[in-house]
């Protein structure tokens, strides 16, 4: 009565049971499927470029020649040109309303700005420079502006790699460390053991359904920004995929590792977050790791999620091939196997 | 401890001798010797923690002994895992199964890792949870998810079953359901180990009971051996009227009477011939002057056996 074949082959079965738990639990398809996008297009609204903006100066009008001063000031584009009084003009840069407040009187012309806001020191060239023509002066030197507006230099084609990323380490450390954990908490495990199960088919099985999510999930991601913001695909597909596979089975391992002992699910998801949450704050999904000080940075770039959002960031904006990744996949493929020698070492069934 | 009569028809299905497993800081097995027979349902009676769920998964090859040999289907744990897998049924205390799966799903997946072994709708259909089939695993009754259990030790067609505690926490007709399920396996010839702390499960289920307590097998035989051994197949239990203080020493010396307790104002006595003692025990109460408020008989039970031997209750924490 032999009839392993097909669908009846314990594999097959057990993987179907990884789509089944996964599908049948709606809160799990939301936050693998949904919500990425919904960061996506949130981020990618409120971070658009804009046309740019003319920048609030004020001119505290203390007599006449205030309005002299205003009036040479709007000769020039860049600037949005305010009278106020003395107090409010002070009011509006403390509020961060006006980035320079200027106050003429009969020897010279002050400018009172805060020195530590961008805004603020690029406000004072402008309203200078304006100043110093409206006087007079004339370039001795002729210069010509070319405007370069580019895909791939915008904040959402940053985001979306580095999304795709976290949605990786998410996927991979929740969908397998949960699942292991609940299944030992029941005793399902050690109900599975004790049948003529091939263990290393049932660790196979979380592999293979991972696998086929993981095509759906970065798909879905990779889909919204193409077509939401048009963000772009300049590296090799197929290397893409392959970083995709290789980062997607790191964390599945790490996943794996956390979940090897842990008896409840509040443990593992203590023990998931204490993991995840450097990662978050330091891998640079939403601003640039290169921000944190450089004696953090051996640290930063060790972790596997800096490595996949690099990695993914280089194909995808700047074109790389697999060829010039050579750290990154090494890091990468690194805590894959250490992650996964250390985990079957530590992994209790019971 | 009583040697077994049954002889072994069809060989012994499973040996274990001296079998001994200590945790941390309790001694759980202490040299227990056990011998099932081919096609005999045996059951391991005991109060909780006396040993008996350790002893079942060492059977089962989930937990390793200290000490002591365990044979099974003529096979060992260590040597033949993969074989004995394939051959064992078992059914382990509180397993949950995934709730977000049907129940054709859970047992098609556990028919999956068996070689042999019936269709899985004929195995729901077994276990009688056919109108379920399709339902998640999570909304099932307690009686229900104990015979998908039953039904997912039943898909390799096994020559040996482990049913650890079946039907604890059920309720009287899902427990009847059960036993019927049980009996209805044994009657097709197969061999069951079973442990519970239910003497009625025991009486009506097994051939033979071995009594457990502290890891240790202090009786052995089938229910009625066992109770006969009490040479006193009654037990007699009186309350008396008002605050009367009857004489227990005195009830002790009537005739017939092998033993006698007194608790909460119950007597207690264990009888060998009710028509010799009933009419002595109302002599005796008319010539202490007390009421009877209350009588009672019933036929001595596997609990009072156990009752016997160690002077506490089967279902006392």
């Amino acid at each position: 009565m032999s009839e392993r074949r097909g669908v009846d082959h314990p594999l097959v079965q057990l993987t179907q049971v990884r789509y089944r738990e996964f599908f049948r639990e709606p809160e799990a398809v939301f936050w693998v499927f949904i919500f990425p996008v919904l960061l996506a297009a949130g981020l990618g609204l409120a971070f658009r470029n804009r046309p740019p903006e003319r920048i609030a100066v004020a001119v505290a009008a203390a007599d006449s020649s205030a309005e002299t001063l205003a009036h040479a000031l709007r000769q020039t584009n860049e600037l949005d040109v305010r009278l106020l009084t003395d107090s409010a003009a002070n009011e509006a840069l403390r509020t961060g309303d006006v980035a320079v407040v200027m106050i003429p009187s009969s020897r010279e012309v002050e400018y009172r700005y805060d020195d530590t806001r961008p805004e603020s020191r690029t406000a004072r060239l402008h309203v200078n420079d304006a100043l110093q023509r409206a006087g007079g002066r004339r370039d001795v030197v002729a210069v010509r502006d070319a405007l370069v507006r580019e895909r791939g230099s915008r904040y959402i084609d940053f985001l979306v790699p580095g999304l795709v990323g976290m949605n990786l380490m998410g996927s991979g450390i929740w969908g397998l460390g949960f699942a292991i954990v609940d299944a030992r908490k029941k005793r399902l495990l050690k109900r599975l053991i004790a049948t003529p199960m091939s263990r290393p088919q049932f660790l196979a099985s979380f592999v293979l359904s991972r696998l086929t999510l993981l095509v759906i999930e970065v798909g879905v991601l990779l889909g919204f920004g193409i077509l939401a913001f048009g963000v772009p695909l300049r590296g090799p597909l197929l290397s893409l995929g392959l970083i995709c596979l290789a980062s997607s089975l790191a964390f599945t391992s790490l996943g794996l590792l956390i979940a090897s002992r842990v008896q409840t699910i509040e443990g593992a998801s203590g023990l998931m977050n204490l993991v995840m949450l450097p990662m978050w704050i330091f891998s640079g999904v939403f601003f640039s790791a290169s921000r944190f000080p450089d004696t953090i940075q051996p640290f930063i770039q060790v972790l596997p999620l800096t490595a996949v959002v690099d990695a993914l960031r280089a194909n995808m904006l700047r074109g790389a091939g697999l060829e010039g990744l050579a750290t990154e996949l090494s890091i990468i493929l690194a805590w894959l196997v250490g992650s996964f020698v250390l985990a079957l070492k530590l992994f209790r069934w019971r | 401890m009583i040697p077994p009569m049954n002889s072994p028809a069809g060989g012994v299905a499973l040996q274990v001798r001296s079998l001994r497993k200590t945790y941390a800081d309790v001694v759980a097995v202490d040299g227990l010797d056990l011998e099932v027979f081919s096609g005999e349902c045996f059951g391991l009676l005991g109060p909780n923690g006396a040993g008996k769920t350790t002893t079942i998964e060492i059977c089962e090859g989930l937990t390793p002994p200290d000490a002591g040999d365990v044979v099974v289907l003529g096979r060992r744990w260590g040597r033949d895992d993969r074989e004995l897998r394939e051959l064992l049924g078992i059914s382990l205390q509180e397993t949950q199964f995934a709730e977000k799966l049907t129940v054709e799903e859970t047992v098609r997946l556990f028919r999956s890792f068996y070689p042999r072994g019936s269709p899985p709708q004929a195995i729901i259909e077994m276990v009688q949870l056919q109108e379920k089939a399709r339902s998640r695993v999570g909304g099932l009754s307690g009686g229900q998810k104990q015979r998908l259990a039953l039904a997912c030790a039943l898909v390799g067609d096994p020559q040996l079953l482990f049913l650890d505690e079946p039907t604890t926490g059920l309720d009287p007709q899902s427990r009847r359901q059960l036993w019927g399920l049980i009996e209805g396996f044994r009657s097709a010839g197969r061999t069951i180990l079973l442990t519970t702390h239910y003497m009625e499960e025991a009486e009506r289920l097994c051939d033979r009971v071995a009594i457990v307590d502290h890891g240790r097998m202090i009786a052995l035989g089938t229910p009625r051996e066992l109770i006969a051994n009490l040479r006193a197949e009654h037990v007699l239990e009186f309350a008396l009227a008002g605050d009367d203080a009857g004489d227990a020493a005195a009830f002790r010396q009537i005739e017939g009477v092998c033993a006698a307790s007194h608790t909460n104002g119950t007597y207690r006595l264990q009888v060998e011939e009710l028509h010799r003692t009933v009419p002595a025990l109302l002599g005796e109460l008319r010539r202490q002057g007390a009421q009877l408020a209350e009588l009672r008989t019933h036929s001595a039970t596997l609990e009072d056996v156990f009752v016997s031997l160690t002077g506490r209750h089967l279902r006392d924490e």
